[in-house]
């Protein structure tokens, strides 16, 4: 007889809930697989100091020490219920939320859900050869504290299959763990997890930019008429929130560094400022364009039928949807998108309701700005005279109406030949990867970090900086 | 909202037509290789054959049927070394996801109908190919199937499915649209794959579908695939398939040159074939000529006129004929069938035909005909067929007659009038019941049938037609005119719906085969599904479907 509670720490009775006991039972071996061969490379016998949930409360969420991470106890929680809620958006409005799957929108929030599960394992399997090349100590510390909330969310989207779906939602928990980023037979259900994360440069932006995508995903699930999925999403999005920091800082922290070289060498040379062994900003910028573009295109297309239904029907809400202003049915409200028509890029006024993919691209931008903002403080500082900029949401788009378009990062339609020619000033070259890559290596003197790197303000959790965060035993 | 109208007066321009070529497609890609023809789909979004929709996700309008239409033809005549054909999709993750659902928001019902006719007859086209033409089809599904989609790969004689743990085969008709599959999907799903009803329940109800094992326990695929080992195994069972085919080696194709047409204010103008349009009386007359002698007798000669051998020619030219008048002239219900020419030089054709049925080229003409002669038999038009003096029914043309809803052949002492059979009316130009328009018409009868055939190659005169029961009526020459001007007259005035409803229970007798019920429940269940309000009213499924508006129902069982 396993103890649940002790093994899975949970919220949701599950020593009381055979249903979930069996799916889980099954599910489980075939998770700690995973984990062993997807999970971080050669990691199974270091001492993590990670954050462990072990409840809701404020107490609970944020539990400190050493694990093995193969003994993480990935636990299942909802965040607390809000009482008497009711359908906030769409033609369900004022109706009671549901406990319940309602069999009509079963198929349609499986998908939901599974799509968004599918994301959760993809990141860890694409990270997971980062740690051979850790910076630091406390960076490492973060990148297996970002993969095992990973895995933990790969739970919760789990335990909603599990608990909600019968035997199809046993399936599809199956298939997130058969499924693989970038495998020729089984990839990943959206494209940009199926990209390599080949360097920590690419951790940093992925975190701050494709994990932000994750989190205005959840924030919209989080307004569900689904109360499950509501609960679900709202706890992940306070993990979620620890990914974007680790990206968002450890990008600074890259600014700093090079800002810092820039003016002891007194030189914005590109040439001096590699052969220094830090990153150049303009190199930076190339790789904030990347990673934008390929995230933008995970909102899907402008206009999207999918969009519209999901709202209607409840499933999926708009970003703070709660503390919007206006009627939550968007029957007659229309939203402005942007297109390509007569080689010129014009602004199109659309039914609202089905442009509610671009809107939450538009909620994402103006987040992404903010960071960037943030960013730009540090070449302010130090008399660096260059800022970073997101480029225009239509560079380098493979989905929706940019597609086939061909723009600079500042907006400007261009020729395919002159994209060609081009493109290349403002997406990372083979020789700019080459050159983050040569800077990869390993730094594990606890207090040490790699010299394209700054060491952060402070540690983990009131910790110094030079605490030993990972042991290797 | 536009619609996509096929009763607004219209230029010239706007026309549908279904000549096309290779150098022409927009969205197929056919390349033919050591026997193996592999037919790429990629739907070009913005192709569409008509204003005011994309086609996402390699969905696809009448425009795109049109060339997999004449690319199987190419295949069947210009491609003889072709033993197997493979389809494919041009575009990642996803096979087919069927007739664009914007497109069929957009289009009146009879655009709509008209579509799902010829996508059937096309797909039906497929199966025609691999009983007669030793061409065995492959689906190679390397992504998602849906709807229509998966119907086209249902009417292969293989379906693979890749195994990515994601893409599946679906028919979601019922639950995204409130509607019922349009080109044959339950029918295939029982009748050819024998699913059982309760696995082709669930599977019709979900709008995800169903993929790996269990789409093949459920026999909704035959093979499911790692990608990595996907196209090795396409190209073994293409290979083994080719093995079993009787596709000569070495035979030269055929080249199908443009078909010639001449277009104007009174019709459609073709060397053996001509359409009179006469909007007032809401009638076309289809006349179909006979050539003047026979021009080939052996399968030499016969190649050597390739294209413009008339039986092939004239096949051509009445498919052509039939396919512009369906799509373009839909007011037009009434189709008045009538022939031209030297009996003797039919009926001498049908003896070449009959003589050298083993070579390939001929064996595709038989095909072209048996094919031409099936779309009149499911056209929803009422079809007179107008035997008088200087006609030709004869042999393969008298199956123009047996496919009327009736026949009338004038008696008149002063002007011979004559039919003739030919062993060509006895089995050789099935209609899609599997029976000769004969034995259909007197329901597999031995006695009728004999007598008929006792009489191949004599000439038939009005009383022995009427006494043979192969013709309706023989007006003498004072009742002739008024006669038939009231017949005309009549049949125009009546319900168009019941009157394609009526005559598709007629025309097949009491012979039920895949393909006429495929058709008869287009024509039945689907249509009248299709045009119920909880499909297509203000808040019908279709209509909303993409508006992000729920769906209301009408609760009621009809």
């Amino acid at each position: 007889m396993i103890n649940y509670s002790e093994r899975i720490p949970n919220n949701v009775d599950l020593s009381g809930n055979r249903t979930l006991q069996r799916a889980l039972e099954q599910w489980q071996p075939s998770f700690r697989q995973w984990w062993d061969d997807m999970g971080p490379d050669g990691s199974s016998n270091y001492d993590v100091y990670l954050r462990t949930a072990v409840s809701v409360d404020p107490k609970g969420w944020a539990h400190f020490d050493y694990v093995k991470m193969p003994d993480y106890r990935w636990g299942i929680f909802l965040a607390p219920s809000a009482g008497d809620r009711k359908i906030h958006f769409g033609e369900h409005k004022g109706e009671p939320v549901w406990q319940d799957v309602p069999g009509e929108y079963r198929s349609t929030l499986r998908r939901i859900i599974v799509t968004q599960g599918d994301t959760e394992p993809a990141s860890v399997e694409q990270q997971r050869h980062l740690g051979l090349t850790a910076p630091s100590l406390y960076d490492l510390r973060n990148l297996f504290q970002v993969n095992v909330e990973e895995g933990r969310h790969l739970w919760a989207m789990t335990y909603l299959l599990h608990a909600h779906f019968g035997r199809d939602g046993r399936e599809e928990g199956e298939a997130l763990l058969e499924r693989r980023a970038g495998d020729a037979d089984n990839p990943r259900i959206l494209t940009a997890f199926n990209e390599k994360t080949p360097d920590w440069l690419s951790f940093f932006m992925f975190t701050f930019i494709t994990d932000r995508d994750g989190k205005f995903q959840l924030a919209a699930l989080a307004e569900s008429a689904f109360e499950p999925l509501v609960r679900t999403c709202r706890f992940m999005l306070t993990e979620e929130a620890h990914h974007m920091f680790v990206g968002e800082s450890g990008v600074a922290r890259i600014i700093q560094r090079t800002c810092e070289v820039m003016r002891d060498l007194k030189t914005d040379d590109p040439v001096k400022l590699r052969a220094a062994g830090v990153i150049d900003l303009p190199t930076l910028q190339k790789y904030l364009n990347f990673h934008y573009s390929v995230t933008g295109d995970l909102f899907g297309a402008e206009v999207s039928s999918n969009a519209a239904t999901y709202y209607t029907n409840g499933l999926k809400g708009r970003f703070e949807e709660g503390k919007l202003d206006d009627d939550h049915t968007l029957h007659d409200d229309e939203y402005t998108i942007l297109d390509v028509a007569d080689e010129r890029i014009v602004e199109r006024h659309v039914p609202a309701l089905s442009a509610l993919n671009e809107r939450l691209r538009d909620d994402w931008i103006r987040d992404v700005q903010a960071g960037v903002d943030r960013w730009n403080r540090i070449p302010a500082r130090l008399g660096v005279d260059f800022r970073f900029k997101p480029p225009h949401k239509g560079f380098h788009r493979r989905i929706g109406l940019f597609a086939g378009a061909h723009l600079s990062p500042e907006g400007e339609l261009m020729s395919e030949a002159e994209w060609t020619r081009r493109h290349l000033e403002w997406l990372p070259t083979e020789a700019d990867r080459l050159f983050v890559h040569s800077l990869m290596s390993r730094c594990l003197e606890p207090g040490k970090f790699a010299n394209w790197i700054a060491p952060p303000a402070r540690g983990i959790n009131n910790q110094p900086v030079e605490f030993e965060y990972v042991r290797f035993n | 909202m536009n619609t996509i109208d096929t009763k607004a007066p219209k230029s010239h321009d706007s026309l549908v037509d279904y000549r096309t070529e290779p150098s022409r497609y927009r969205h197929w890609q056919l390349a033919c290789e050591g026997g193996v023809a592999t037919l790429t789909l990629n739907i070009d979004e913005d192709g569409g054959i008509r204003p005011g929709y994309k086609l996402r996700l390699n969905s696809y309008d009448l425009g795109v049927d049109i060339e997999l239409h004449d690319a199987l033809q190419r295949i069947r005549f210009e491609h003889p070394e072709v033993r197997a054909v493979v389809f494919r999709s041009g575009k990642p993750k996803i096979f087919c996801s069927g007739a664009n659902i914007h497109m069929l928001g957009l289009s009146t019902h009879a655009w709509v109908v008209n579509l799902c006719k010829f996508s059937n007859e096309t797909r039906n086209g497929i199966e025609d190919a691999s009983a007669h033409s030793g061409l065995k089809f492959i689906a190679a599904c390397k992504g998602a199937a849906a709807g229509g989609g998966y119907e086209l790969a249902l009417a292969c004689d293989e379906i693979v499915l890749v195994d990515d743990r994601n893409s599946a085969v679906s028919l979601p008709e019922v639950a995204l649209l409130g509607v019922l599959p349009g080109t044959g999907g339950l029918t295939r799903l029982t009748d050819k794959r024998r699913v059982r009803r309760d696995h082709a329940d669930i599977f019709c109800t979900i709008s995800e579908g169903v993929r790996g094992e269990r789409a093949k326990q459920w026999r909704l695929v035959d093979e499911v695939v790692r990608a990595q080992e996907f196209d090795a195994h396409i190209g073994e069972r293409a290979a083994a398939l080719a093995k079993g085919s009787d596709r000569p080696a070495g035979a030269r194709g055929i080249a199908l040159a443009h078909l010639e047409r001449t277009d104007d204010a009174a019709g459609y103008h073709y060397q053996f074939v001509d359409v009179a349009l006469d909007e007032a009386a809401r009638t076309a007359r289809i006349a179909v000529r006979a050539p003047a002698a026979v021009s080939a007798r052996s399968a030499a000669e016969i190649a050597a006129e390739g294209a413009n051998w008339w039986p092939l020619r004239m096949a051509r030219e009445l498919d052509d004929a039939i396919l512009m008048l369906r799509t373009n002239h839909l007011e037009l219900g009434l189709w008045v069938l009538a022939t031209e020419g030297d009996k003797d030089v039919v009926l001498d054709i049908d003896a070449t035909l009959e003589a050298n049925r083993d070579d390939w080229f001929v064996r595709e003409t038989i095909g072209m005909l048996r094919r031409t002669l099936a779309r009149l038999d499911v056209s929803s038009r009422s079809l007179y067929a107008l035997i008088e003096p200087g006609s030709c029914f004869a042999g393969t043309l008298f199956e123009i007659a047996l496919a009327a809803d009736r026949s009338y052949m004038l008696d008149d002492p002063g002007r011979p009038n004559a039919i003739a059979l030919s062993t060509m009316n006895f089995g050789t130009l099935p209609m899609i019941n599997g029976r000769s328009r004969l034995a259909s018409r007197f329901y597999e009868d031995v006695a009728p049938i004999a007598a008929a055939k006792a009489r191949i190659g004599d000439r038939l005169a009005p009383a022995d037609a009427l006494a043979l029961g192969l013709v309706t009526a023989a007006p003498d020459d004072l009742d002739w005119r008024d006669e038939v001007r009231i017949a005309l007259e009549e049949r125009a005035a009546l319900s168009p719906d019941a009157l394609t409803g009526l005559e598709a229970n007629l025309r097949f007798g009491i012979f039920e085969t895949l393909n006429t019920r495929i058709f008869g429940r287009l024509s039945a269940w689907q249509n009248w599904v299709y045009n119920r309000p909880n499909a297509v009213g203000e808040t019908g499924a279709l209509t909303r479907y993409g508006s992000g508006r729920k769906a209301q129902f009408d609760r009621k069982r009809v």
